[in-house]
């Protein structure tokens, strides 16, 4: 049976990217335990607005942990205390009753705060045109089936697509390295022949326009990988190196 | 006006290929010299934007996400139908395409649905081609699996994410064309609205999420791929941000709107658990596989369960009611997604639903486990389990899953002929915001299937069609007519601000999402009905005197968003009640309760309704007006679909 | 060479170049300790000084250690770099920060540790390497075999309680730096397999272990045993 409780929340508000913004503090009154920690800010909205004080501005939108637009800071880690799941699909047991729980945006130089808890991560979105997709034009007439791919490849593969871009393996480095989104991408299309002749230039390219954004350098503390919702692995950037030197060496 | 749907001559199978050579070709020289205005990057959208790029067309393409990546096609799990055959268990082109109009109930164009069977296999060999990771078997080639009832193996499949996989293929697509500078992304922005000049789109208005910013934009085309409305019902499983409000700007431009009411309720979501929840979290269509649904027998037991006196584990075998098995002895647990859901209703209004709430019915695995043991159930369903588990805190091995239908899926959208051209001149609609192939019910793994095909196959042929007959010359985006669509959208906007009324847009959208489905949902009747649409439109009354929306339009404003898409949806609520109103006929997600059999199954009415209601909008006092298209099937025989 | 310049000035090619300083440092750790062990041979030093003598004066030893010298200011000016190359990518940080949760202390503490073995290093070679080679003020002996004795210079040292803790507190450091750094090294490299990781990575730990280990049992040897 579900149970209510009662949190403070202290939360960053921040009115636009120029401004300084400062933390806040609030309180939420019984919310059942079954509740999301969104619908929990959702409740704090409402009174917020019901009171005439603007409304905690977060980004979410699927809802359902694929998205990956969902991006808080809870308590000290991205996405919160739970493991493997984004904010949206953690629920207000995991908190106990009376805490306060903290939340603050993504903290990054190449995610500027734009207000409150919502961050601009356009730089994955530059990465990613800068090399992170194969170039072929709509049209192919190649048969699905007429390549064939090892099973083992093709789930490597997709374990590395099954990063929703959320930007958390940034939040949680100590360095603000993005080496686990762009290895995620790199190894997705090197495990695959589809991807082999563009392989050397899209390392290059994405490493280059990575270092461009501002992101920091991988000391290798897996807390990227550890915090990852969709449990990208840290092989993936031991791949991105290999492609990386054999591609500036070659 | 009359509606011409525009469907080619000549067989069947040749149709498409006839048209596409009977179509006008824009010279690649001159591609250059026209802008394409692509609204939604989900994967009709990306598809669309970034084909055209490669044709050599000028696009601009605009979401409200913060990345095109987060379109809601990225949440579609189970995978795409296409008629490969790899299995060789005898699909064909015209397999797919009878089980897709068969399971429309016969309410979707015969030309438009084979068309999509016939460049379903394109779509998985431009994927794969694009990279995207598909489920392989040991010998390298591509898995397939049995989905939503077909009885062959056609559904490509990445996990359990194929949507996300094949929607990273798009949008990789499309970040490659907007590195090559022929694809202009605009991200967080919001199209208000439509611009029409001598009748024809000539672009839309939009405002940035970030700065507030309203801005006319001009083309020589607009495609709007902007999704389903199914948040009219404020829960579903759609994202919080999915909208109808582009395709509710067309339609009050004049662009007609077809079937609004054909809504697909899916029947194995998590239950509700209170009032504050503000989404559903679907469970795959798989578990019904292996998991039994039932019911106490008695409404006596189920106040038991209910109230916690009583867990199900406890109930005795002969005080079940496993009602799929009952009433389907042949199809059971599988039946299709609308007969599930209304029997899911049926037995909680007759008092026997479970859970906190009585709004669930149990899907127990224990005889499965039983059967097969829990090792091969949780390879099959560990990772459904587990988000169960996490969102419920129930542990679904030892304790059955409860579920529930929800809003899911709009069949219904903009009507458009086999063009995908509404019937405004030079505004396209593709993918979910279309009506096009899905009737009155969608299968299994075909949303995906469409979307993809009308982005990369359908709309970059028929597109150049239309523009070989439009002048290169741009239209400035100071015009008089952008420059009075601004100004009608900022009155809107500052209306909204200045009501400084005592209720949050939520508390509307909750109220009228309550009216849509008690009284448009998953069963109808012209009595509810009628009522519906006199409490939206006091609903609206209200919400435009007492609404309560902070903050100014020049920033990031997220409730002012919420209240712009709010008040759409109250417009286009009450357009689904009158089609629904209108349809007095049960067919495949719509259920009327005037129209069933004597067993309480849906009876359909060809004579009297197989058509596409088309609704024209007449202004804000008017009733909208009704066309229907006739639908003529010359390939397939309407049969009444029976699953006993 | 533009590709080069490209390659060393990218994050990965600096780490790249850390991996490989790193890794060649290790070597140098193994061959100084086994060389060292002829401190508890028992012969008042004869063999140890001899050692010294062929360290100082053997032309090929002579090249290398130019090597090694270059290879710990490599290693010391790309942390320095990257250290405030990362310090920059976050420039407003956390209010509250639970990276224990995530990932292991000497992980996220490596130019600390390295700090601290580069203050020992200079204290090493403050005692050692300069008095040796450059003449630092200390009157070396002559031992039996015609050599300096550095030997009766290492034992006066290390039965300074000041040498016995900042000895000791250097190979601390230098144990967590390694237990990091060595599988680190490989993973930047990119010398990632399913079945070599762990292998890599036990083998790092029992380097990381011994290695400091057999370094602090001398000046412990000579503090409390002779």
């Amino acid at each position: 049976m579900e149970k209510e409780r009662n949190y403070t929340l202290k939360i960053w508000r921040q009115p636009n990217a120029q401004s300084k913004g400062e933390f806040k503090t609030y309180e939420v009154k019984n919310i059942s335990t079954g509740t999301s920690f969104l619908e929990m800010l959702d409740i704090l909205n409402e009174e917020l607005t019901l009171k005439g004080e603007d409304p905690v501005y977060f980004d979410h939108d699927c809802r359902e942990g694929i998205c990956g637009m969902c991006s808080l800071f809870i308590n000290g880690r991205p996405h919160g205390p739970d493991e493997e799941v984004t904010v949206c699909q953690m629920h207000m047991r995991m908190f106990e009753d009376g805490s306060t729980i903290t939340i603050e945006p993504w903290r990054a130089r190449a995610f500027p705060v734009i207000k409150d808890l919502v961050v601009d991560r356009s730089a994955f979105d530059r990465i990613i045109q800068a090399g992170g997709f194969i170039s072929v034009n709509t049209g192919v007439t190649t048969d699905a089936n007429a390549i064939l791919i090892s099973k083992e490849n093709a789930d490597l593969a997709m374990d590395a697509a099954a990063c929703i871009g959320c930007g958390a393996c940034v939040a949680a480095c100590k360095n603000a390295s993005a080496m686990l989104f762009v290895s995620a991408k790199v190894s997705q299309l090197a495990l695959l022949p589809q991807g082999q002749s563009e392989r050397k230039r899209r390392a290059l390219a994405m490493v280059e326009q990575m270092d461009k954004e501002g992101f920091g350098a991988c000391t290798n503390t897996g807390a990227c990988s550890a915090e990852c919702p969709k449990g990208i692995d840290l092989s993936n950037i031991a791949r991105l190196n290999r492609e990386y030197f054999t591609a500036s060496v070659s | 006006m009359s509606l011409d749907a525009k469907i080619p001559e000549g067989p069947l199978a040749e149709k498409w290929t006839r048209h596409k050579f009977n179509m006008k070709l824009v010279n690649p020289a001159n591609k250059r010299k026209y802008d394409i205005i692509v609204v939604g990057t989900g994967l009709a959208g990306a598809a669309a934007a970034a084909s055209f790029a490669e044709l050599g067309y000028n696009v601009k393409n605009f979401c409200y996400q913060d990345s095109p990546r987060r379109a809601h096609s990225i949440a579609a799990q189970g995978g795409i139908n296409a008629a490969k055959n790899y299995k060789n268990d005898g699909d064909s082109v015209f397999r797919l395409f009878y089980d897709t109009i068969k399971g429309g109930d016969y309410r979707s164009r015969e030309a438009n649905v084979y068309r999509l069977a016939e460049v379903s296999n394109n779509i998985i060999d431009q994927c794969v081609a694009q990279g995207v990771p598909f489920a392989r078997e040991y010998g390298g080639l591509l898995d397939n699996r049995s989905f939503g009832g077909a009885q062959v193996s056609r559904t490509f499949y990445a996990r359990g994410q194929t949507g996300q996989q094949l929607l990273l293929g798009a949008y990789s697509a499309l970040s490659r064309q907007i590195a090559a500078g022929k694809v202009k992304l605009y991200p967080r922005t919001e199209m208000l609205d439509v611009v029409l000049i001598d009748g024809k789109a000539r672009g839309i208005i939009t405002r940035d999420l970030i700065t507030g910013k309203i801005e006319s934009h001009s083309a020589h085309a607009v495609v709007l791929a902007t999704g389903g409305y199914g948040n009219v019902f404020f829960l579903s499983t759609n994202a919080m941000g999915s909208n109808g409000s582009a395709v509710w700007r067309a339609y009050k431009k004049g662009a007609f709107f077809a079937n609004p009411s054909f809504t697909q309720i899916h029947p194995t979501c998590i239950p509700v658990h209170g009032d504050q929840q503000s989404k559903l979290t679907l469970m795959s269509e798989s578990l019904r596989n292996d998991g039994r649904v039932w019911v106490p027998k008695t409404v006596e037991t189920a106040e038991k369960l209910r109230k916690g006196e009583l867990k199900p584990v406890d109930v005795p075998e002969e005080d079940r009611d496993y009602y799929l098995e009952r009433i389907y002895p042949s199809f059971g647990n599988l039946v299709p997604r609308d007969v599930a859901s209304r029997n899911a209703k049926n037995v909680c209004d007759e008092g026997r639903g479970v859970g906190e709430t009585g709004l669930a019915v149990y899907l127990d695995f224990r005889d499965a486990i039983e059967r097969d043991g829990r090792d091969v159930i949780e390879a099959k369903y560990g990772n459904l389990f587990q988000m169960y588990e996490k969102i419920t805190a129930e542990n679904p091995y030892e304790t059955p899953m409860m579920i529930y239908p929800a809003i899911h899926y709009t069949m219904g959208g903009l009507w458009v002929d086999y063009n995908l051209q509404t019937t405004i001149p030079g505004l396209f609609a593709a993918g979910e915001c279309n009506f096009s192939d899905h009737g009155a019910n969608r299968l299994g793994a075909s949303a995906l299937m469409q979307g993809l095909a009308d982005g990369y196959f359908i709309i970059p042929y028929t597109i150049s069609n239309y523009l070989a007959g439009v002048p290169f010359e741009k239209v400035p985006a100071d015009r008089p007519e952008f420059k009075e669509a601004e100004e009608r959208v900022k009155e809107r906007i500052g209306k909204l601000l200045s009501l400084k009324g005592k209720h949050t847009v939520d508390e509307f959208h909750k109220r009228l999402g309550k009216i849509m489905w008690d009284k448009c949902g998953m069963s109808r009747n012209e009595k509810g009905l009628t009522e519906a649409k006199k409490e939206i439109q006091e609903l609206r009354e209200q919400f435009w005197k007492e609404v309560k929306v902070l903050g100014a339009n020049e920033e990031l404003n997220q409730t002012l968003e919420k209240a712009l898409r709010v008040a759409d949806f109250m417009e286009l609520g009450e357009l689904m009640v009158d089609d629904a109103l209108h349809r007095r006929e049960s067919c495949g997600g719509h259920f009327r309760e005037e129209s069933q059999t004597e067993e309480g199954e849906a009876k359909r009415d060809d004579e009297n309704f197989a058509y596409v209601a088309a609704w024209e909008y007449q202004g804000d006092d008017k009733p909208a007006k009704l066309h229907k298209e006739e639908l003529i099937f010359e390939n397939v025989k309407l049969t009444q679909r029976s699953y006993k | 060479m533009g590709w080069f310049t490209k390659l060393i000035n990218s994050s990965l090619g600096r780490k790249l170049l850390m991996s490989l300083t790193g890794l060649f440092l290790i070597t140098f750790l193994v061959i100084h300790l086994i060389g060292n062990t002829a401190i508890f041979k028992g012969d008042d030093g004869l063999a140890f000084n001899a050692y010294a003598k062929f360290m100082s004066t053997n032309p090929l030893i002579h090249t290398v250690s130019y090597l090694l010298y270059a290879g710990i200011i490599l290693h010391v000016i790309i942390a320095i770099t990257l250290y405030f190359r990362n310090k920059s990518s976050r420039p407003v940080g956390y209010d509250k920060l639970n990276a224990r949760a995530n990932s292991s202390w000497e992980s996220r503490n490596m130019t600390l540790l390295g700090l601290l073995i580069l203050a020992f290093l200079f204290i090493h070679l403050k005692d050692f390497w300069w008095q040796y080679k450059y003449h630092g003020g200390y009157e070396f002996q002559i031992d039996a075999d015609g050599n300096r004795d550095i030997y009766a210079l290492v034992i006066e040292q290390f039965k300074t309680p000041f040498a016995l803790v900042s000895y000791l507190i250097g190979l601390i450091a230098l144990f967590f730096h390694l237990k990091h750094g060595f599988w680190s090294a490989f993973q930047t490299l990119g010398l990632d397999h399913k079945k070599y990781t762990p292998l890599i990575k036990a083998l790092g730990l029992l380097y990381a272990i011994l290695v400091p280990l057999g370094f602090a049992s001398m000046p412990v040897y000579v503090y409390f045993f002779k």
